[in-house]
C-alpha cells in the first residue's frame, strides 16, 4: 500500500527556537509551511535556555560586533568560519530588537533599555580583562519567554503544526540528491506517511542523551543528525561535545556558573580545594573546559568522592543560608530534590555533565546544507536546510560560548527563511516526483520492529550506548579508551538492529518511539566517538591526553564523518570573514 | 485508565526541563495510571516547575492533592 503524501511549499522538522523563527519567516512570506514536533511546540529544550542571549547592544557597556565576533573566534578556539561568525555578530541585534517587538518580555534598564549583563567569554575591546555587557535576558526564563513569543507569532501567521509527529527519515531526489521530504509518524494514529515539500528545513535540536551525564531533556535525541546519516549526509565536527564542569551526579541538572561566581568551590575527596592546583588565579571560575578536565583528572587519579570515587563535591554551605536562599534562588530546591543534598548544611555532588553538542549538519550561514561533491568541498545540497543545535554553520567552532546558541537560533533561523522563500520562488517546476520506493526505508524500519518476537530491549541497549560514551569518549580523551569504546559501540549498534518491544500497537506507542530514537542516538554516538578518535590533537571542547596541545599546522579543519563504513573527510576551515580583516589563531588564555 | 490514555500520558511527560522529565518519570513509576495529572501537564514546563519546586501555588484548588503527591516523589 503506498503511503499517503501531503505537500507543502516547506516543512520544517523542530519547534524550538530555530525551527520557528524559521517557519515564522516562511508563514509570513505566505507559503504554506508545515511545522513538526514530537511534542508541544514550547515543551521544546530551547525552554530551558537561563542565561540570556547575545547581542552587542551596548546598552549598560561599550559594545560592538568586531568585539565579539573576535570572543566568538577565539571561544571556538579559531575552528568557527570566520565568514558565519561575522554573519552572526552583524546580524545580532537586528534579530533581538525583532524579538522585543514581537513582545518578548526583556529585563530592561530604567531607560527603557534592554538590560545587559556580562557572561563567561564575552569581552570588550578584543579579549580585555574587562567584561562586555551583552547578554540579554528576560529573568531566568529567556529561552521560554522567546519559545512562546515565536509561537505566539506563528500562530498568528498561519504555521500549520503537526504536533506529536515524529519525523523517521529523509526522502532524496535520485537523480540529484535534493531533498523532497521526510516520512513521519503521527504517533495518535501510528501511520506513517510522506510530507513533501519544494525545500526541507532541520531544527531538530541537540544530542545530549548520547551520554549517561546530560542536562538536556529526554527529547534530545539527535534525530535529525541520524536521519541525515542514514540519507547519506556528513555530519560536521561531532567529536566537540562541550561539558558543563557542574552536573548535579546521577541526574544531570545543571547547577548553574552563578554558584561559584557567589564563591562556591569544588572539593575531591581529601578535601582539597584542587582548582587551585590547576588554574591559581581564576580557580573555582576559570573556564567550563578548564574546570571541567580538572575535576576528570581528579576523579581518573583516583581522588573523586563517593564509595565509587566517581564525583566532586561542591561545598556552599560557607556561603549562609541568606546568600544561598536569595542570590541563588532554585539551587536549594534541586540540590535537595535531585542530590539529596541540602546546600545549606552539606556540599553537592557533581560530575562534569555533556551540555552542547558543537557539531551537525554542515551549513552555509544561509542554512543551505553543504557537502562535497568532486572537487568542491561545499556544494550546496538543493532544497536542504538545516539551522540551531543540529546544525553545524559553525559558529561554534571547536567551543561554544554562553549565549551564543540562542543567538544562532535566530539569526539563522531567519537567514534559513529568507533563503528557502529565495530559492522557491526560483523553482522552475513546483514539485518533484517522489520516487518510487519513497517511504521504503521508514517502512522496512518499522515492520523490523513489528516483527521481531524476541531481541534487545531499548532502555538496556541505550543506557549501554549512554554509559560506554560516558566512559570512553568523555570530556578527557585517552587513545585506548576511544579505540575499545568505538568496537563497543560497533557492538551496540549491531544490538540495536535486533530490537524488540512488547507492545506492538499502532495507536500512540512511545515504546515504538523509543525504539526509533534509539536509532538516531546510535548514528550520532558513532559519528561522536569515530572523530574524536581520529583527530590527533587537543581543541575546545577535546581534549587528548595523548595530543594534548592545539595543532593548527595538521588539524585546522573540519571532519566529515559519513555513516557509510564510518568513513571520515576534512574540509578547510574558513579562515577569512566577509568584510574584516580575519582573526589569526593564537593561544587561548583566559 | 486504558492504555491508550496511559501512553498519551506518558508522552506528556515528556518535556523541556530535565527537571520536570525526572521527576515526571519517578512519578509515573509510582502512580502509572492517574490521569489527574494530566491539566498540571498543559502548563509552560518553567511555570510546572515553579509548582513542582513549592515556589508557585499557582494552580487551581482541586488539583491540590496532585500537587502534593507530585512534590513529594
Ligand atoms: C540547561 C540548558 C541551559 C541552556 N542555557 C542557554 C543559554 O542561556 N543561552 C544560550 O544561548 N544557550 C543555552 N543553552 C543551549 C540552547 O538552549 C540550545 O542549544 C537551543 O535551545 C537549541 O535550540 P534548537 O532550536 O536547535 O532545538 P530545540 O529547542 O532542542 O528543539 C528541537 C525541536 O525538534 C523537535 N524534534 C526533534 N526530533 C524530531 C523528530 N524526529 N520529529 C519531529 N520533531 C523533532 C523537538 O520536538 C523540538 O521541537 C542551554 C542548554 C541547556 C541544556
Amino acid at each position: 500500500m503506498a503511503l499517503s503524501v501531503r505537500k507543502f511549499d516547506a516543512i520544517v522538522v523542530g519547534a524550538g527556537g530555530s525551527g520557528m523563527r524559521a517557519a515564522l519567516e516562511l508563514a509570513r512570506a505566505n507559503l504554506k509551511v508545515a511545522v513538526l514536533s514530537k511534542v508541544f511546540p514550547t515543551r521544546s529544550h530551547t525552554v530551558a535556555a537561563q542565561g540570556g542571549i547575545a547581542a552587542p547592544l551596548a546598552n549598560s557597556t561599550e559594545d560592538n560586533w568586531h568585539w565579539h565576533m573576535y570572543d566568538t573566534v577565539k571561544g571556538s578556539d579559531y575552528l568557527g568560519d570566520q565568514d558565519a561568525i561575522e554573519y552572526m555578530c552583524r546580524r545580532a541585534i537586528e534579530v533581538v530588537v525583532e524579538l522585543e517587538h514581537m513582545g518578548m518580555p526583556f529585563d530592561r534598564l530604567e531607560s527603557g533599555k534592554i538590560y545587559q549583563r556580562p557572561f563567561g567569554g564575552h569581552t570588550q575591546d578584543y579579549g580585555s580583562p574587562k567584561m562586555a555587557m551583552r547578554s540579554c535576558a528576560a529573568a531566568d526564563r529567556t529561552g521560554h519567554a522567546m519559545l512562546h513569543t515565536l509561537y505566539q507569532q506563528n500562530v498568528r501567521a498561519n504555521t500549520q503544526f503537526f504536533v506529536e509527529w515524529m519525523a523517521l527519515d529523509l526522502i532524496r531526489d535520485p537523480q540529484d540528491g535534493a531533498v523532497i521530504g521526510v516520512t513521519a509518524l503521527e504517533m495518535e494514529t501510528g501511520e506513517v506517511s510522506i510530507l513533501q515539500a519544494k525545500a526541507t528545513v532541520f531544527a531538530t535540536g541537540g544530542s545530549g542523551r548520547i551520554f549517561a551525564a546530560s542536562t538536556n531533556a529526554f527529547i534530545n535525541t539527535g534525530d535529525g543528525l541520524g536521519m541525515a546519516a542514514r540519507a547519506g549526509i556528513p555530519l560536521e565536527d561531532m567529536e566537540f561535545f562541550q561539558f558543563h564542569p557542574t552536573g548535579i551526579q546521577g541526574a544531570g541538572i545543571l547547577i548553574t556558573e552563578g554558584v561559584r561566581g557567589e564563591g562556591g568551590y569544588l572539593l575531591n575527596k581529601n578535601g582539597e580545594r584542587f582548582m587551585e592546583r590547576y588554574a591559581p588565579n581564576a580557580k573555582d571560575l576559570a573556564s567550563r573546559d578548564v574546570v571541567s578536565r580538572a575535576m576528570t583528572t581528579e576523579i581518573k587519579e583516583g581522588r573523586g568522592c563517593g564509595p565509587d570515587a566517581d564525583h566532586l563535591l561542591l561545598k556552599l554551605d560557607h556561603l549562609g543560608p541568606e546568600v544561598i536562599n536569595h542570590r541563588l534562588p532554585g539551587i536549594r530546591e534541586i540540590a535537595i530534590r535531585f542530590a539529596n543534598a541540602d546546600p545549606v548544611r552539606e556540599p553537592i555532588p557533581v560530575v562534569p555533565t555533556a551540555h552542547y553538542q558543537m557539531g551537525g549538519i554542515p551549513t552555509k550561514y544561509t542554512g543551505q546544507v553543504v557537502v562535497p561533491e568532486g572537487a568542491t568541498s561545499e556544494s550546496i545540497l538543493p532544497s536542504f536546510y538545516a539551522v540551531g543545535e543540529c546544525a553545524c554553520v559553525s559558529v561554534h567552532g571547536a567551543n561554544r560560548l554562553g549565549t551564543n546558541s540562542l543567538l544562532d537560533l535566530v539569526v539563522f533561523g531567519k537567514a534559513a527563511g529568507e533563503q528557502v522563500i529565495k530559492d522557491i520562488r526560483s523553482l522552475p517546476s513546483p514539485q518533484r516526483n517522489l520516487p518510487k520506493d519513497a517511504g521504503e526505508a521508514s517502512r522496512a524500519r518499522l515492520a523490523r520492529l513489528d516483527a521481531a518476537s524476541s531481541g534487545e530491549r531499548v532502555a538496556d541497549v541505550g543506557n549501554d550506548l549512554r554509559r560506554t560514551m560516558q566512559a570512553h569518549c568523555g570530556i578527557f580523551r585517552f587513545p585506548e579508551d576511544l579505540a575499545r569504546g568505538i568496537e563497543k559501540v560497533k557492538e551496540i549498534a549491531a544490538r540495536a538492529q535486533r530490537l524488540f518491544i512488547q507492545d506492538k500497537s499502532k495507536v500512540f506507542n512511545t515504546a515504538r518511539v523509543e525504539a526509533l530514537e534509539l536509532d538516531n542516538l546510535v548514528e550520532t554516538a558513532m559519528a561522536t566517538i569515530v572523530s574524536a578518535e581520529a583527530r590527533k590533537e587537543s581543541r575546545g571542547a577535546q581534549s587528548r591526553a595523548d595530543f594534548p596541545e592545539r595543532d593548527d599546522k595538521n588539524w585546522m579543519r573540519h571532519t566529515l564523518w559519513y555513516k557509510e563504513a564510518n568513513r571520515l573527510a576534512y574540509k578547510p576551515v574558513h579562515l577569512k570573514p566577509m568584510t574584516v580583516e580575519a582573526f589569526q589563531p593564537k593561544a587561548r588564555t583566559y | 485508565m486504558d492504555r491508550l490514555q496511559r501512553e498519551k500520558l506518558k508522552w506528556k511527560c515528556r518535556r523541556g526541563l530535565l527537571e520536570l522529565d525526572i521527576v515526571l518519570e519517578r512519578y509515573l513509576a509510582r502512580h502509572p495510571d492517574d490521569h489527574a495529572l494530566n491539566p498540571l501537564l498543559d502548563l509552560p514546563d518553567n511555570d510546572l516547575w515553579d509548582i513542582v519546586a513549592g515556589r508557585s501555588e499557582n494552580y487551581q484548588p482541586h488539583l491540590k492533592d496532585v500537587v502534593a503527591r507530585l512534590r513529594a516523589v
